[in-house]
């Protein structure tokens, strides 16, 4: 079984015959005697079990790891000091079918499909979005304002005809949606006033963008998996900067695999105060803060629920890569695309 | 358009045919997905480790790939993983015997191996064979360039195949 491998120590990933061993130091906080003086922790792990690696420690490659870990088509996604995502060591493409590419690019020239396609991810996300609302109606009501408010945007949304449109509203619901967050949040230490990136002021807003960059790289080594080009995107303009397929995918699948983890997290109070670094005009999650939510963020991608259609259990990742296939199908004229929305 | 100037690994799709005619235009579509399945990788690595002792993965003309040639006796070897003689396997390897008659290479039989269950079964190509091989490839030949991905089909081979999500979505 594949699984991502999250770093945070300082160290070095070697190649060693065809084994990848990760070396590692020690946390950031020591010193450099201390380092020094310790032999450094050796892990080998089998290549063909590592799906991809994410790397937030000070780590050193070389080219022979490169290599390697690109022959095996393993990216590797960089996270720099303040745990912004950097970007990703995105190996020569494996799956590669002219005939979808070509679809794909069509159903992005043509206005008519680009947005049909554009509008199917939003109306997922929002149908996820009231999904989170109305579990926490259930649990501690004073939500069904929001809720309503929510479904009626969402309807008015239905008459958009751009995708400039579409962004409006979506713009709408989530600011709708942000301030619902203290009605859901159990905690003293922690408000939510309004959403701030770059750089996040407080410790919610670092938590949604840590989290968020997240669910991006995951979304990537998804597509990886699939003849899919991850530049080409409907609902986000394809850009230079990013591969945007992978912020269309992220839209779908935040609120599932972050809100609800940040909810969770900050009301069993195993996020707290100390797991932030923050200044008058900025707020980021320390090493120890990213270690836990990224151990609850993997434990998230694991769960697994039963699938409707294909009668079988499949994991929360599973099912960005299902959303994938979804997209191929779409495109190939086969079923139309219908986003996921949680069933349960 | 002609499998020879278009494809490579025809092997591969003469098996699909007979397997599930969907797999058969992805595949030649290059949407596959066994990179990802892990019957897939064990039955490469089978092929792999197993009769070492012989040269492994002939390929001619980019065209076909076989696993083993024994010259003195004139057998072409095919491992398979599962001990079903399977209609696909039957025909994969007939198509090899058929492809290399076509290069004028004459007297040859097959053989399918099984290393797991130490079973063999010997193939050989008859008359009414290579009608019905240009009939298949007829029939492949016209699936292939349609712009259509064909239905989905339930059957028993859907559970291990690595399709099955991509299909039932």
């Amino acid at each position: 079984m594949e699984k991502p491998f999250y770093i945070f120590s300082n160290g070095r990933i070697r190649r060693k015959d065809n084994t990848v061993f990760f070396e590692y130091g020690d946390s950031n906080d020591e010193s450099q005697e201390e380092k020094e003086s310790k032999p450094a922790n050796r892990r080998a792990v089998p290549v063909e079990t590592i799906d991809s690696i994410y790397l937030f420690g000070e780590v050193d490659l070389n080219n022979k790891v490169i290599n390697f870990l690109g022959q095996n088509h393993i990216p590797i996604h960089f996270f720099n000091y303040y745990g912004y995502y950097t970007g990703t060591f995105y190996p020569r493409e494996y799956a590669v079918s002219g005939h979808i590419l070509v679809k794909q690019v069509s159903h992005y020239v043509d206005p008519g499909l680009r947005f049909a396609i554009a509008q199917e991810i939003i109306q997922s996300s929002n149908h996820n979005i009231l999904k989170n609302l109305k579990y926490y109606e259930r649990r501690y009501g004073d939500l069904s304002g929001f809720i309503s408010h929510i479904e009626n945007k969402n309807r008015e949304m239905g008459s958009s005809r751009s995708i400039e449109e579409l962004m409006g509203f979506e713009g709408q619901i989530h600011k709708r949606y942000f301030e619902a967050w203290n009605k859901i949040l159990k905690s003293e230490t922690f408000l939510f006033d309004k959403r701030t990136r770059m750089p996040p002021d407080n410790p919610i807003n670092a938590l949604i963008s840590f989290g968020n960059s997240m669910v991006y790289a995951t979304a990537l080594s998804e597509i990886y998996k699939t003849q899919l080009n991850p530049a080409i995107s409907y609902l986000h303009q394809p850009s230079t900067k990013r591969f945007s397929l992978s912020l269309d995918l992220a839209e779908i699948f935040k609120p599932l695999l972050v809100d609800r983890l940040i909810f969770s997290m900050i009301n069993h109070n195993q996020i707290r105060e100390n797991h932030f670094e923050s200044n008058l005009e900025f707020c980021y999650l320390n090493e120890k803060g990213r270690r836990t939510f990224t151990e609850q963020f993997d434990e998230k991608l694991k769960t697994t629920v039963k699938h409707p259609s294909l009668k079988r259990n499949v994991s929360y990742r599973q099912l960005i890569k299902l959303e994938c296939y979804k997209l191929v199908k779409h495109i190939l004229g086969e079923e139309e695309f219908k986003g996921f929305r949680m069933w349960w | 358009m002609t499998l020879d100037q278009q494809l490579k690994h025809t092997g591969t799709l003469v098996n699909y045919y007979f397997v599930c005619k969907r797999k058969l235009w992805l595949f030649a579509h290059q949407i596959n997905f066994e990179t990802e399945s892990d019957t897939v990788a064990l039955g490469r690595l089978l092929s792999e480790i197993s009769y070492d002792r012989q040269k492994k993965e002939i390929k001619i003309d980019e065209m076909i790939s076989i696993d083993w040639i024994d010259f003195r006796n004139k057998v072409i070897h095919e491992v398979k993983k599962s001990d079903k003689l399977e209609e696909a396997h039957l025909w994969q390897v007939k198509y090899y015997l058929y492809f290399l008659e076509s290069k004028g290479v004459q007297g040859f039989r097959a053989e399918i191996n099984y290393p797991k269950f130490h079973k063999r079964e010997l193939i050989e190509l008859i008359d009414s064979d290579r009608e019905y091989l240009k009939e298949v490839i007829k029939e492949i030949e016209e699936i292939l360039p349609r712009d259509e991905i064909p239905e989905k089909v339930r059957i028993p081979a859907c559970r291990s195949c690595s399709y099955f999500e991509f299909c039932w979505v």
